[in-house]
């Protein structure tokens, strides 16, 4: 853990999943898990947010959405898809109105299996996409990414 | 007369883990009109039984939701023994029961937390979670998982519960009790709780039976009405009174969800009691040929699933109802005229499953 330098805030969003995966998320975030003693919190705003957790697969009404939160966060950002449902679809691939994982929409960095995902693989999930981070802010704030963008980028 | 302003409401807020969009007209701070659109989660499982074998699709109905898996699980397994004529052990009956009880146990607890979230107090929504923690162990020893058990099938239950381990499970329940009367004392006596709930999204009796409320919602109005009184599963050998409030305001909601908890404890205790020896399944004959409306008690309320089969293997209509959808109706009527700080409190209250509803 000798990567975690700073708080990771998290948002989260249910895209058509079953809510299994979204209360197990949630019950990360309390007193049996609690991620926040690493500093880990749950932000409802887009703009506040380090990791994107998507849970579900993507169908016709929330493509706009996930898209929208996903540009509205600031780099570097990271995304995790909860569950088997935002990896492929899960058993739910062949529905009609079910287009598959989210990795069709937005770029995804860590996918965590499971139906329903566990808590301990979900906070595994996290931990992972901390280092993938930390590799973009990097990235980002080499002296040949900053000569990319003159106007500068977050410091 | 001042002007209407339309304010909308998600898919994507910090109130719900869940997407559904409401959109509020509002003169000044009240809300005059709600109009509710749906669909984020749409995922079409229905038309999954031409297919999955109706054996199968079991575990497509427990996806239905993955907070009362276990009830839509059991409700469709229920609805293809009435049309195949299957008389299943009371063994499972009684264990199906009692995983029932316990769903119901860590779905009103679920609840009680979020809507605690939704006052902005934080520390109960996390002493809500961390006592539904308990319930979640019990559900993964006895069925290996927490949030959806699949040990439901069709013809019985895929596992049993030993003799000994149901007594531990009924001794154990004294602490929990405990624990849950302590949290329900502050659901139900603090000050600053009731100021944020008594008479707040008042849904009268006569409009809680026009719109068709199901559940905790039905029954906070004076309703009393409760599908576990029908007698399906072991509820007809069980004693137990549906809790009703009259009030029909935010407070009687969480106060009927509140009995429902100790009612449940109740009812497991009594089923392990009264546990038969015997199998926990029967043998399949045959395929599914007629239909059936199966009915039973969710979390939320009333769930339907209607089932058609044809004497194949695959089903030919599976058609869901569940209680997010039909309480919705009431939903909108509790708005029209409440605050817009007291709204995420209000929709709270119907204890909206929104996967259910949309499936």
């Amino acid at each position: 853990m000798t990567y975690l330098k700073r708080s990771p805030w998290i948002i989260h969003y249910d895209a058509s999943s079953c809510n299994g995966c979204d209360i197990e998320v949630l019950a990360c975030l309390t007193p049996m898990y609690d991620v926040e003693r690493f500093g880990i919190v749950n932000t409802g705003n887009p703009k506040h947010a380090d990791i994107f957790v998507v849970t579900g697969s993507i169908n016709e009404q929330n493509r706009e959405v996930v898209k929208n939160i996903y540009e509205q966060m600031p780099d570097p950002k990271v995304v995790v898809a909860v569950g088997i449902c935002a990896a492929s679809g899960g058993v739910f691939r062949e529905c009609y109105n079910v287009s598959g994982g989210i990795d069709k929409i937005i770029p995804v960095d860590v996918y965590v299996p499971g139906c329903a995902a566990r808590p301990e693989s979900i906070i595994d999930g996290i931990v992972k996409s901390l280092s993938i981070l930390e590799e973009k802010r990097t990235k980002m704030n080499s002296p040949a990414a900053k000569k990319d963008t003159q106007s500068g980028g977050i410091q | 007369m001042s002007k209407k302003i339309v304010v909308p409401f998600g898919p994507q807020h910090p109130v719900l883990p869940e997407p559904i969009h409401l959109d509020l007209v509002l003169e000044d701070e009240t809300v005059i009109d709600v109009v509710p659109s749906i669909g984020y989660i749409h995922r079409g499982l229905e038309t999954l039984v031409a297919k999955r074998e109706f054996t199968e699709y079991v575990y497509v109905a427990e996806r239905t939701c993955g907070i009362c898996s276990f009830i839509h699980g059991m409700t469709y397994c229920q609805g293809v023994e009435q049309i195949m004529d299957l008389e299943i052990p009371a063994r499972a009956h009684y264990l199906r029961t009692i995983w029932s009880e316990y769903s119901r146990l860590h779905s009103h607890l679920l609840w009680l937390g979020l809507f605690a979230d939704a006052m902005g107090f934080e520390n109960l929504f996390m002493n809500s979670w961390r006592l539904r923690e308990f319930v979640l162990d019990v559900l993964e020893e006895t069925t290996g998982g927490r949030v959806i058990q699949g040990s439901c099938k069709v013809g019985g239950v895929r596992r049993d519960i030993s003799d000994e381990k149901l007594a531990a499970m009924a001794g154990d329940l004294k602490s929990f009790e405990t624990e849950l009367s302590d949290l329900s004392e502050v659901f139900l006596h603090d000050d600053s709780l009731k100021s944020r709930l008594v008479g707040v999204g008042t849904l009268s009796r006569t409009d809680a039976y026009d719109l068709g409320a199901a559940g905790p919602v039905a029954r906070g109005s004076g309703v009393a009405i409760d599908l576990r009184k029908t007698g399906y599963a072991a509820y007809r050998e069980l004693r137990f009174e549906p809790a009703t409030e009259s009030a029909g305001d935010c407070y009687a909601r969480c106060a009927v969800r509140i009995r429902e908890l100790f009612s449940s404890i109740d009812l497991i205790r009594q089923a392990v009691e009264k546990m038969p020896e015997g199998e926990i399944e029967v043998k399949l004959k045959g395929m599914p040929d007629g239909e059936y409306f199966s009915r039973s008690e969710q979390p939320r309320g009333e769930l339907v699933h209607y089932l058609k089969g044809n004497g194949t293997k695959h089903l030919v209509r599976s058609r869901i109802r569940t209680p997010t959808l039909t309480n919705v109706p009431s939903l909108v009527k509790m708005l029209q005229g409440c605050e817009l700080a007291d709204v995420p409190v209000i929709v709270l209250s119907i204890d909206p499953c929104i996967g259910c509803m949309e499936r």
